[in-house]
């Protein structure tokens, strides 16, 4: 099993009037960085990279990012930043981003770059996901939302062939045309690093990642259309010919330790506090309807079953917005939040494993209204109690991660043999 | 179908490649209308009486409607270009064209690459220029209901207002729009509804009789830019109407069609 931990990087400001359940509506785009203050800015980006380094010393395998813009509810905008730090700072872990929003780049061969040099200075250690993005990326990047996908399969065919075909060569694209690929960079990793897709509700992008047997990572969604989706993914690995397993699926939810039940409930009752993201479930935020709908940015018909339970937690997508609101008891009842004590907490995720099989598991914690404290004092008990238990679960439950078995051929991982297909379709200037 | 004093048809034809969706009704001299961001929605007052005394041919945009979409098609020249080869196919050269907003800037980029294939050209709102002073309104970070809505100045004291965005609308309807934001979206992202070139292109629609009609209140393009297609296009007629927003064919459906009528005469 593999185990990450993730935090969305809140921009925490008691004082804004955004923070807290009976804060200002915070609705997509609506919120000028007016407020932000250079201070809090500069604290909290550093408290945020204190706690991955403390996330490696308790033992997880993966320090997970991702990247959202224009928004409070996720200060990485450029999370490759974020990443190339912790490539210097910390030593064992995955530094695992999940993931850039590759088709919202004009320049694609920048992030060849970037992510080789991160890839370098790790020796070795990015996971490096993809992610298409919601609307307000699109918007906020000023990307055509229309050619989202074509976007997203050509960067990675671009990507990909920049890591692995030595150059120069050229490229001509329907989006993208460069006269000139050869970086001088290359990835430690061979042939490239590995690629993960996480995501929640486009049917294209889980089947495109059986297709290419990129382990496949949901995030947040709930337990029973998450399984359903994960199934989808395993049939069509079948019809391709290949056995996909645990090892070609991974699940984030959020999982919070205390040291007592009270502190448990009171430090957990946070997630739903604050900036938090809008998209996922249970968080405070308002959605715009608009933006979700985003012309041509996810197919209206070829959504997941997990898109179905959102937007019924939305209230439907008619209405001028609509709020998540999905209450804190709602979401500890159908384990989306676990929060206790170790005691507590072992025998529900063993649940989750036991209901969806993920091979590689990412705690969301340190979220919402969360402070450094509470942060901490769940780092702790996980690296001392928690940790431990859950990889002798996944043991006996026999769920092995990326690392152990590789996705691409079911057999077991060589250092050399990042979790891809063995050969990338090139449809420009083959 | 009859939903007023004219009948009107619609069936698919072929032109340029593509099975063509297309209103007619009227008759006398052929008048092309090339309609919104919206699609074609709704059989309105100022098109009965146009069709009192013009044939009228209102298709529906690749992309729009019921006509498929043509992949190649990757913004708004191309589709103009695409649109000229549609009017041959159609035996339409000669026709008069009109246009509304982005069927506006449609009309403005076909006549300046083809200005004798019409006899005159009326652009109303059109989108296809930046604005002077003020923005194109962001149809795409509000819903399709709302962009109607903002579209009119005075929406409550507009009888069409509710039969062109009713409170409900059905289901039809609204799929309709949606299928009209992705083309439009495909058409006009980036920029945003305009192309830097054009008003320095429309100087050869100095050879196309042409009518420009804006609202003065219009949210959506705002009024500024009917300068620009006025001075860019010499001989051109503006006409500013007075408290009327992006639709004056709905919200000053009378005076609208004395001035299309006056012009076209």
């Amino acid at each position: 099993m593999f185990i990450g931990y993730f935090t969305e990087r809140p921009y925490q400001d008691p004082k804004s009037g955004y923070f807290g359940a009976t804060g200002k509506p915070i609705m997509d785009l609506n919120v000028s960085n007016d407020i932000y203050d250079a201070e809090l800015g500069s604290a909290l980006y550093n408290r945020y990279l204190d706690e991955k380094i403390y996330a490696e010393e308790m033992g997880f395998d993966g320090l997970m990012l991702n990247e959202h813009h224009s928004t409070p509810f996720c200060m990485g905008g450029a999370m490759n930043v974020e990443a190339s730090i912790l490539a210097r700072i910390t030593n064992r872990a995955k530094i695992v981003l999940l993931g850039n929003i590759i088709p919202i780049w004009d320049d694609p061969l920048w992030l060849v770059e970037q992510l080789s040099m991160i890839d370098m200075i790790s020796r070795g250690r990015l996971v490096s996901g993809w992610v298409r993005g919601t609307g307000r990326e699109s918007v906020a990047h000023n990307v055509e939302p229309h050619y989202n996908w074509e976007r997203f399969k050509e960067a990675h065919e671009l990507i990909v062939k920049a890591w692995t075909t030595p150059g120069p060569f050229r490229w001509e694209g329907k989006h993208y045309h460069y006269r000139h690929v050869n970086p001088w960079v290359k990835p430690f990793q061979k042939p490239h690093p590995p690629i993960w897709l996480p995501g929640v509700v486009s049917r294209d992008s889980l089947m495109w990642a059986a297709e290419q047997r990129i382990p496949y990572i949901m995030l947040a969604t709930e337990m029973e259309p998450t399984r359903q989706a994960f199934q989808l993914y395993h049939d069509t690995a079948a019809e391709l010919g290949y056995q996909s397993g645990p090892q070609n699926i991974g699940y984030l939810w959020k999982v919070h330790v205390d040291e007592t039940e009270e502190l448990a409930e009171e430090a957990g009752r946070k997630y739903v506090q604050g900036p938090s993201n809008p998209f996922l479930a249970g968080n405070e935020g308002t959605v715009n309807p608009a933006l979700l709908n985003l012309p041509g940015l996810t197919s209206r018909r070829r959504v997941l079953p997990t898109q179905a339970v959102a937007t019924r937690a939305r209230g439907g997508n008619s209405g001028p917005a609509g709020a998540l609101g999905r209450p804190y008891e709602q979401q500890v009842e159908n384990y989306t939040i676990i929060s206790g004590t170790p005691d507590s907490v072992i025998p529900k995720i063993r649940h989750v494993l036991e209901t969806i099989r993920p091979g590689s598991i990412f705690f969301w914690d340190g979220d919402g209204a969360m402070t450094h404290d509470d942060a901490m004092r769940s780092l702790r008990l996980m690296g001392q109690e928690v940790l431990p238990a859950v990889r002798e679960i996944a043991e006996e439950l026999e769920l092995p991660g990326p690392f152990e078995v590789d996705p691409a051929t079911s057999k077991p991982y060589t250092g050399n043999s990042p979790a891809t297909a063995p050969a990338v379709e090139v449809q420009a200037d083959a | 179908m009859a939903d007023g004093a004219q009948v009107w048809t619609e069936e698919f034809v072929e032109a340029a490649g593509a099975q063509l969706q297309i209103v007619r009704a009227g008759s006398g001299d052929p008048l092309i209308i090339l309609h919104d961001e919206l699609g074609h929605q709704t059989w309105l007052q100022y098109q009965d009486e146009l069709a009192k005394d013009y044939s009228l041919h209102i298709p529906s945009h690749p992309g729009f409607g019921e006509t498929e979409r043509q992949e190649w098609i990757m913004n708004m020249r191309d589709l103009a270009g695409w649109y000229l080869e549609a009017i041959d196919d159609l035996g339409l050269n000669g026709a008069n064209l009109m246009g509304f907003s982005l069927g506006g800037w449609l009309a403005a980029e076909m006549a300046t690459m083809s200005p004798d294939t019409f006899r005159k050209l009326v652009l109303v709102g059109p989108a296809g220029i930046r604005p002077p002073a003020g923005e194109i309104y962001d149809m795409f970070l509000v819903v399709a209901r709302d962009f109607m809505t903002a579209g009119f100045h005075d929406p409550d004291n507009t009888p069409e207002f509710k039969q062109a965005c009713p409170d409900e609308p059905t289901p039809e309807l609204a799929e309709a729009w949606e299928v009209a934001r992705e083309e439009a979206c495909r058409l006009s992202w980036r920029p945003y509804m305009y192309y830097p070139g054009l008003p320095d292109l429309l100087h050869r629609v100095k050879r196309l009789p042409t009518l420009i009609v804006w609202g003065r209140e219009d949210n959506i393009v705002p009024v500024s830019a009917s300068q620009v297609y006025h001075e860019s296009i010499a001989g051109s007629r503006l006409s500013v109407l007075d408290n009327c927003g992006h639709h004056p064919e709905i919200e000053k459906s009378g005076e609208f069609v004395r001035l299309v009528k006056d012009f076209l005469a």
